[in-house]
């Protein structure tokens, strides 16, 4: 336990410090919304519209931006085979490096939120859905996008092979996501039924994501 | 003969080459059966003639179903059973796998522009279908970024089993995503139940396409083979190459050697 915590701890710290790259997620989080507007024109209520939808792509695109640093710089000093090889079952230490990554990348995502909101024309209920389902779904993207991170660093390519394996992925979390903040915003549907199914999907990915990237790290780095 | 008899490729390869001519006759002969009975059933009554796409169509979109599953077995054997065979199984199945898926859309696409009177609709069975393409697609990618195969195979088969447990997760939600959005359109498939002038040729067709499916998969899996033969034997000959120009290469020697003997 007191390992994992440190794992945590460490993985954490050296993500906010320089070169660590957490907060390069929220920046790009921001020029996706900001460049919205120049696509679909600056109407406000259009954009109030659809303002939901843009910061789910935004905070999808985003944490899959930072993800494939998650195995890759352990990788390169070394500490990822002393992961490997520690006491500690890999299962359990993929989850505490997937939980550290979420809360240095996916957390700054939800925080920015309502700043961004403002720039979309959404009111406080909305800001509050879209904020209150990507809390709920960004864990999902998180554990199933370590599964693309795990593969990608066993295969010494990241980037853009990562994204086409993820993306495909990531479908329902996106749909409701979505789904959720719509029906809180405008009904008729109500918010229950989707957001459980949101919160279903995080803990089924929080199970599937830390034994597939085991797996793919055990059969992998050897 | 047991599965783990076809685990030496010498063997396998023997094998199939006694087999494939069989399996192709057979692929042949039903195929042919299938295509005279089906472009003689009768029109329906609504769709006219176009109904007769169903016959490529559905095979088609079965089969892409079905191949994922073939993979996914195959990876269990890559993971689990250390099968030798396995992954060469999974990797010759993906392309195989997204024509099937090609052309299941393609059909589909076919036939929804006279009946919807649209080529493309964001129908949940059409989004669904397209969503395993572009798993077959970045499977491909996957297999064809490492030139490892070994590395490429495990790689390949984790990717293909949360691809398995995730593909039913996606249906569904798309079909739920649909409902969100769509209410009910007019997009219901002929009939809910065949006539029996249908339903024959449907499944003389079915049969056919998953005999072709075999012939044409061990067809692919004689040529992984050969190709990793010829790719260790070049690797083998480089290693001679560099062995006899510089003292101190044995152990490349060996390394091509014991990758000779895996493949």
């Amino acid at each position: 336990m007191t390992a994992l915590s440190a794992l945590v701890r460490r993985d954490v710290r050296i993500a906010l410090r320089v070169g660590g790259g957490a907060l390069i997620g929220v920046l790009f989080f921001l020029t996706v919304v900001v460049l919205m507007p120049f696509a679909v024109g600056p109407d406000l209520a259009l954009l109030s519209r659809l303002g939901p939808a843009i910061l789910w792509l935004g905070a999808l695109l985003a944490s899959l931006l930072t993800l494939d640093r998650l195995f890759m710089a352990d990788h390169e000093d070394g500490s990822l085979d002393l992961i490997t090889m520690s006491r500690t079952p890999l299962e359990l230490a993929c989850a505490a490096k997937a939980l550290a990554h979420w809360l240095a990348a996916g957390l700054p995502l939800i925080v920015a939120t309502p700043v961004l909101g403002l720039l979309l024309n959404l009111d406080m209920v909305a800001t509050g859905a879209v904020a209150l389902t990507l809390l709920a779904g960004t864990p999902a993207l998180t554990f199933t996008g370590m599964i693309g991170a795990a593969l990608a660093v066993t295969l010494h390519r990241g980037g853009l092979l990562m994204a086409v394996l993820v993306l495909p992925l990531s479908i329902p979390v996106l749909i409701f996501g979505v789904a959720a903040s719509q029906a809180a915003i405008i009904g008729p549907m109500s918010f229950g039924a989707p957001f459980s199914i949101l919160c279903a999907l995080s803990l089924v990915s929080l199970v599937i994501g830390p034994f597939a990237a085991a797996a793919s790290l055990r059969h992998g780095l050897d | 003969m047991t599965l783990i008899d076809l685990a030496n490729p010498s063997r396998f390869l023997a094998l199939t080459a006694r087999v494939l001519p069989w399996l192709a006759g057979a692929t042949v002969i039903l195929l042919a059966i299938g295509l005279y009975q089906s472009a003689f059933a009768p029109d329906d009554y609504q769709q006219g003639a176009t109904v007769k796409i169903m016959f490529i169509h559905v095979p088609n979109a079965w089969l892409s179903m079905f191949v994922w599953g073939v993979m996914s077995v195959a990876s269990l054997g890559t993971l689990v059973w250390r099968h030798p065979l396995a992954d060469v199984a999974a990797k010759a199945a993906a392309p195989i796998g997204a024509a099937f898926t090609f052309l299941a859309l393609l059909t589909g696409s076919l036939w929804g522009r006279p009946m919807w009177g649209t080529y493309w609709e964001w129908d949940a069975r059409l989004t669904s279908v397209l969503i395993l393409f572009l798993m077959y697609l970045g499977l491909m990618a996957l297999w064809r970024a490492v030139e490892d195969p070994s590395r490429a195979a495990r790689a390949a088969a984790v990717l293909t089993l949360v691809g398995a447990i995730n593909l039913p997760i996606i249906k569904f939600s798309v079909d739920w995503w649909n409902t969100l959005h769509q209410p009910a359109s007019v997009m219901r498939m002929g009939g809910s139940t065949l006539d029996k002038s249908f339903l024959i040729p449907l499944l003389v067709m079915a049969i056919a396409f998953t005999l072709l499916f075999v012939t044409l998969h061990l067809a692919a899996m004689r040529n992984e083979i050969l190709r990793r033969r010829v790719r260790s034997l070049q690797m083998m000959q480089a290693s001679r190459i560099a062995f006899s120009s510089e003292m101190g290469a044995g152990s490349r020697e060996e390394n091509a050697s014991k990758e000779a003997g895996a493949a």
